[in-house]
């Protein structure tokens, strides 16, 4: 499946291929829905291919075999759910300090707890904010479409890499469960060398360790704010976004990973009825779009958030909007997606409320 | 004029020894690189790290090391070993670390069988945080958190984990060792050796459970806790290889 044809291929099944043919070298994963067939899918390729593959005891050692693996400059990567992710946050911390190129797909399903395997969003504060401890960031990518899972698949190990950094493919159970055509193509990127840090035993050189703990004090504050400078650098090379309709639009529907889908159906129902709306769609969630959106906000675009969370990334729009603009919130918190027709109903009542003295 | 004894190439020349006076650490990290050295495969070595005073090792020895959570040194290692299959891996563990918060980590690596070498160093105690109560402390001991002593029924009992090691159909070898006297440390440094040796056959998990003295946190003097390693430990925990599957 490497070819440009077009395949109908599960979300899950396209996430596997495509990192079976970002080179992933490594698999270690622990069974959970709605992400499983991943793991299934790899267990037999990477056996096939010569590869590394271990049904790993836990979370916390899926996690950490990864990090293993990594560390020695090959690619890896382990996938996950919702309250299964939660238990990999103390390694995440870990490989940020550590600067290992961790990949970790979270095809997210409810919480909070346990929850239930019905699709939601309520992950973006998990792997945007982080749970783990200390001053660290993840690179964090959010697809909409099945495409889009192969895409940020091939794009998640090249910017591990490339940054030495860990990624997070943030997809949800509609994704990973749903089928659509799409095509794998090549791997798009070019192989990053990772020799000048990976660990390959000590010959003709000094050895080398890959530590978070800095005992001197000056080289701990150090160690935090190269880590920030590094990610400052990520968000000026890698922010990225989609817009739709924004030039002349005076309001802004913002979402992100598959309810993008909807709202894009919504503004167009909405122009129907005469209402300038407009879309706007962050890809990467971490780091986050905020100088665009800041940058529509000053010529007096409106914004409504639509998600599956309790108003997650409405925070990361308002902060960004800082003021400048109204920012209103459209959302359930798990289950049956927000429908066109109910974005839409949503978004009139709330022009309705906000413009009501002016029209 | 000749030269009888040095710090064996495996071991860093400019280290700064950080351990408190008596502690046994430097002699199992000795015969760690003595090992390296004799089978000539430390340039060959990557090791997983664990948190305790064990994590000082890439202080001290000449070998790629990259940092694990702790509890999690296995795992990391399984996974360098299934990246890089011809290397040789290695962790060096604590008690707690290995045999309480890293224990499914530690059991499930044997059972996969992974081609990987671990040592545990059993001191009867958390060293690093002051010497509370760990999974292997001894009935009767005294830690900071267990004031009176270790009473069965309200603790529990130590673990075993040379025993329960090698009932692992994964494991190749697992010993028990001492590091209390000199025939003890010559019969630890075979033990290490055998050790590595199964993994580089690609005969299966390999592991040392090394009896090790805590002067600071016993309240001993360096003697004392020999002796006691000796006495009360080699009671609870008797030395001897547990499994050998070349024998």
């Amino acid at each position: 499946m490497k070819s440009s044809e077009k395949v109908l291929i599960k979300g899950n099944y396209a996430i596997a291929q495509a990192a079976v043919n970002a080179g992933c070298q490594c698999y270690f994963g622990y069974p959970i829905t709605p992400q499983t067939e991943i793991g299934e899918y790899l267990s037999g390729k990477m056996q096939e291919l010569g590869r590394g593959y271990v049904c790993a005891e836990s979370e916390l050692a899926a996690i950490n075999m990864v990090m293993g693996a990594v560390s020695t400059g090959v690619k890896a990567m382990t996938s996950s759910s919702s309250c299964a992710v939660a238990l990999m946050q103390e390694a995440l911390s870990y490989a940020a300090s550590d600067e290992l190129p961790v990949v970790l797909v979270n095809v997210m399903r409810t919480g909070p707890g346990l929850g239930y395997i019905y699709p939601a969003q309520g992950d973006y504060n998990q792997a945007v904010v982080g749970g783990g401890n200390g001053d660290y960031k993840i690179i964090v990518l959010a697809p909409s479409n099945v495409q889009e899972c192969i895409d940020y698949t091939y794009r998640a190990f090249y910017l591990a890499q490339k940054y030495r950094n860990p990624v997070i493919l943030l997809a949800d159970g509609l994704l990973g469960q749903m089928m659509e055509p799409a095509s794998f193509g090549e791997y798009p990127y070019p192989e990053v060398d990772t020799s000048s840090w990976a660990l390959s035993g000590a010959n003709g050189r000094e050895a080398r360790a890959i530590y978070s703990c800095a005992r001197e004090e000056k080289k701990q504050i150090q160690h935090i704010q190269d880590l920030y400078k590094k990610f400052q650098v990520i968000a000026q090379n890698e922010t990225s976004y989609e817009e739709f309709m924004t030039d002349d639009a005076d309001i802004i529907i913002t979402a992100f990973g598959s309810m993008t889908r909807n709202i894009k159906a919504a503004m167009n129902v909405l122009r129907e009825k005469g209402i300038k709306a407009g879309c706007f769609r962050p890809i990467t969630l971490s780091p986050f779009p905020t100088e665009r959106i800041n940058k529509l906000a000053s010529e007096g675009k409106d914004f409504i958030v639509v998600e599956m969370n309790m108003g997650q990334m409405f925070k990361d729009v308002k902060y960004a909007i800082n003021g400048k603009a109204k920012c209103d919130l459209v959302n359930r918190p798990c289950g049956e997606w927000l429908s066109v027709e109910e974005i839409v109903s949503s978004v009139e009542k709330i022009l309705e409320k906000n413009y009501a003295a002016s029209v | 004029m000749q030269q009888v004894f040095s710090i064996p190439k495996s071991f860093k020349e400019d280290f700064h020894f950080t351990f408190c006076p008596g502690c046994d650490h430097g002699i199992a990290m000795r015969l760690v690189a003595e090992v390296l050295d004799e089978l000539g495969i430390v340039e060959n070595t990557i090791s997983s790290t664990a948190i305790g005073c064990s994590v000082f090792i890439y202080d001290f020895l000449n070998v790629d090391c990259v940092e694990a959570p702790h509890g999690r040194a296995l795992a990391s290692a399984t996974g360098v070993k299934r990246a890089q299959p011809d290397k040789v891996v290695f962790t060096y563990s604590g008690d707690g670390d290995f045999a309480s918060i890293g224990l499914a980590e530690s059991m499930h690596t044997a059972l996969r069988g992974e081609k990987i070498t671990s040592f545990m160093l059993n001191n009867t105690t958390y060293g690093m945080t002051g010497g509370q109560l760990g999974p292997t402390t001894t009935i009767g001991q005294k830690t900071t958190t267990s004031p009176m002593g270790r009473n069965k029924e309200y603790y529990g009992y130590p673990i075993k984990m040379a025993e329960h090691i090698a009932l692992c159909d994964g494991t190749a070898f697992s010993a028990r060792v001492a590091l209390d006297s000199v025939p003890h440390i010559n019969e630890a440094k075979k033990a290490i050796k055998k050790a590595f040796q199964v993994q580089l056959d690609g005969l299966g998990f390999g592991f040392v459970e090394i009896l090790s003295s805590c002067p600071t946190n016993w309240k001993m003097t360096p003697e004392e806790a020999h002796e006691r390693i000796r006495g009360e430990m080699s009671e609870t925990f008797p030395l001897g290889v547990y499994k050998d599957i070349t024998k």
